[in-house]
């Protein structure tokens, strides 16, 4: 894993605390623009926002991110797959969809993103999409109404792009 | 017709004015109210739930956060609401580690209190198990970490971030995942913690508690090719009698003398000696950079926290720091190098020095690389009274006894360091008299005094010689912060800084028995002090006796080349923030 960590580029941080001018109450979207770049936040991102942020620490900059699920601290793949699993799309079998994508990339002990950073996985509450239970989505596509074949197929083809 | 307010606790009608929180109101009623995370001088956070009370027509309610209103009818200790605490210790226990014999805490442990007064004798859920336990973080020199023992109460996190404005623990995860840690679940040595103790001091539990050093002095005391020197803290005299049941404040000075030839130190100084030292080479440092307007304001440097703090986050500023040792540090080197030419048997080789600190951070201070191999060991008032208490010795009754002197007579001057507004109140009093050749005609800079929130940044202006002199003090990083914040956008027109890390200064300190759950506890301590003071024949610290035969006979005058090789020392950047 430690191989898809990336080193921190902090002038690109500076940018981004500096368009929301240093202020603590922007502190989840700057967090977001900052995963967005590296695809998880790296520890070293963590403290330098905690740092230059008056008021915060890098404590509790550590402390919202390990609170909100959508913050990662090991990086994502470059497709992350969030399977819905609101009450929608569990009771209509969004359990097996996620079970095909595991066992198709391998991922086991707990880890959610595949070794070549290609892929990684997730759960997500109810995305709002309930009418095409069992949702999938991969990066911002939605796949609506997935099967545990459909989705390999879907997971083929991306495969198959990136030969 | 006045504005009286009453409402009903337990049926008995109350009176309230300007109470925030109906956990105030029962107290001011005589009704304590069960409690682990409200802390008086902290935000209330509403997180433990032991303080609720069934208020009618309301239902179950926190009460240190629920305003009081006229009329409402209060039960603090019906049968329902004692089913619910008891509920809430048994939940908060069954993730606890509940090996109480085995913890530092045990005895002055809030968790362990409660638990025996609501009766508690079985645990209805499964034991955390040995492999669940979270290792113990003892990285530090002041502080130990065991998040077993932790209930999530959030004290030593505000007290990181509202005194001190550091922030160094933090929650984080979520849900039964939660815990306090700092960054990353670093140890505490790696992160930016000043040592400064007050997390200790607002934990209800064992799960932040003093690295003790308890036995590393009974081996010194036991060996005999040892000679020990021991010096006592000015706040220790006034916090000490309270593990013994004596009224906090109370001075035990002559009792702590006692107890400690009991324990088996040969010598006893009084830091209160060098606290008067610190002030001659202070004022006179101070007196310099006046002259010359170089370096101004002056920073004090006695609080060991508070010159980490600068060390680690305002490396730029550090000219501004007194160059004077605190006290803890000036006495230890004149214990070992001037100390052998009085007191037969003792050289150099074989004198190990002890301190009885009100501090956490004064064990970090003792080992910093600029005064290492000074003073050998650090002891609370915490653990000091733990020690008279293993050795059997009767406190209360003991004889009065007096220090050894030279180097253990005091003035007023010196005695008043223990609360905040007492460094720049003595260095003031000496800093006239360099500049006047008189002493001030009042000694008491009645502004400078206080050790309330109200009072953590003050400020007083002094005429000397044609020239006002403004002083400020404050106590807490957060209130240092402010002050730095003025320092460099040259908005400041104070020529001193006097910085204490706890909030009310040294009688508040970390190595302090608890004092966050009464503010009044603070107040009768800094009394305490000040009551010597006034009642101390000699109140400046120009004029101890022992002060002026140790510049006459050894250092010539304050701020000479022998004064510097002593009694100063030096700062470096010691920052760790990211350098871009």
């Amino acid at each position: 894993m430690t191989e898809l960590k990336t080193s921190v580029d902090f002038k690109k941080i500076d940018e981004i605390l500096k368009e929301y001018n240093y202020n603590k109450t922007n502190l989840i979207t700057i967090l977001q623009k900052v995963q967005a770049i590296y695809r998880y936040l790296p520890e070293e991102a963590i403290s330098y926002i905690g740092e230059n942020i008056e008021g915060l620490s890098p404590a509790t900059v550590y402390g919202v991110v390990t609170f909100y699920a959508q913050f990662s601290l090991e990086p994502k793949g470059k497709y992350e797959i969030k399977v819905c699993d609101g009450t929608a799309c569990h009771v209509r079998g969004s359990m097996p969809v996620l079970e095909a994508v595991r066992k198709k990339l391998s991922l086991q002990n707990g880890k959610m993103t595949t070794p070549n950073g290609l892929f990684s996985l997730e759960t997500v509450s109810c995305l709002g999409a309930c009418s095409l239970a069992p949702a999938v989505v991969i990066n911002e596509k939605v796949y609506p109404k997935m099967t545990p074949d459909a989705v390999l197929i879907i997971i083929d083809t991306l495969l198959k792009e990136n030969e | 017709m006045t504005d009286k307010k009453t409402l009903f606790i337990n049926d008995t009608e109350v009176e309230f004015t300007d109470e925030k929180t109906v956990l105030e109101v029962a107290k001011k009623a005589g009704i304590e109210i069960p409690t682990f995370c409200y802390r008086p001088d902290l935000t209330q956070f509403g997180a433990c739930r032991m303080c609720v009370v069934e208020v009618e027509g309301r239902g179950i309610q926190a009460s240190c956060t629920m305003p009081p209103r006229a009329g409402i009818k209060i039960y603090t200790n019906n049968n329902k609401v004692r089913k619910i605490r008891k509920a809430i210790l048994e939940l908060l226990l069954a993730h606890h580690d509940r090996e109480c014999t085995t913890c530092s805490k045990s005895g002055s442990c809030e968790l362990q209190k409660y638990s025996m007064e609501y009766g508690i004798t079985d645990i209805p859920y499964v034991k955390m198990k040995q492999e669940e336990f979270s290792p113990i973080d003892a990285s530090s020199p002041s502080i130990v970490r065991d998040m077993n023992k932790c209930i999530l109460c959030g004290a030593c996190v505000r007290a990181c971030s509202e005194f001190q404005g550091i922030g160094v623990l933090g929650f984080s995860e979520r849900g039964s995942l939660t815990k306090v840690q700092p960054m990353a679940g670093k140890p505490l040595k790696d992160v930016n913690c000043v040592n400064c103790g007050q997390c200790v001091s607002v934990c209800p539990t064992g799960a932040l508690t003093i690295k003790s050093d308890i036995d590393n002095v009974y081996d010194l005391l036991n060996d005999k090719e040892v000679k020990t020197i021991v010096q006592i803290a000015p706040s220790v005299r006034v916090a000490l009698g309270e593990m013994f049941n004596l009224p906090s404040g109370e001075n035990t000075i002559k009792k702590i003398y006692s107890a400690c030839r009991k324990l088996g130190f040969d010598l006893i100084f009084d830091t209160n000696f060098s606290a008067d030292l610190t002030i001659m080479e202070e004022a006179s440092e101070f007196v310099e950079r006046l002259t010359k307007g170089e370096n101004l304001p002056i920073f004090t440097s006695c609080c060991p926290a508070w010159v980490r703090y600068m060390e680690l986050n305002h490396p730029d500023m550090l000219n501004h720091l007194s160059s004077a040792k605190s006290p803890q540090g000036m006495l230890s080197p004149i214990a070992k190098e001037i100390a052998p030419k009085f007191y037969e048997g003792f050289n150099k080789e074989n004198i190990k020095v002890i301190s009885i600190m009100p501090c956490t951070a004064k064990k970090y201070e003792a080992k910093r690389d600029e005064l290492k191999g000074e003073t050998d060991y650090v002891l609370t008032t915490y653990e000091f009274a733990k020690m008279i208490k293993q050795q059997g010795i009767d406190f209360n009754n003991i004889d009065e006894q007096e220090a050894d002197s030279p180097f253990g007579q005091y003035s007023g001057g010196g005695t008043i360091f223990g609360a905040s507004g007492g460094v720049a109140e003595a260095a003031l009093r000496t800093a006239y008299n360099i500049v006047t050749g008189k002493n001030l005609e009042n000694l008491d800079v009645m502004p400078l005094r206080g050790v309330d929130k109200a009072s953590r940044s003050k400020e007083a202006a002094v005429d000397i010689n044609g020239q006002t002199v403004k002083i400020r003090v404050v106590s807490t990083l957060a209130e240092a912060e402010r002050a730095i914040k003025e320092v460099k956008e040259g908005k400041a027109d104070f020529q001193m800084l006097e910085v204490m890390a706890c909030p009310g200064g040294c009688i508040n300190g970390g190595g302090q028995p608890s004092a966050c759950k009464d503010l009044k506890t603070k107040e009768n301590r800094a009394q305490g002090l000040y009551k010597e003071d006034r009642e101390l024949k000699i109140r400046n610290c120009h004029e101890n006796p022992d002060i002026i035969r140790l510049y006459s006979e050894f250092l010539e005058k304050p701020g000479s080349h022998k004064a510097h090789e002593l009694l100063h020392t030096t700062y470096s950047n010691k920052s760790q923030k990211i350098k871009v």
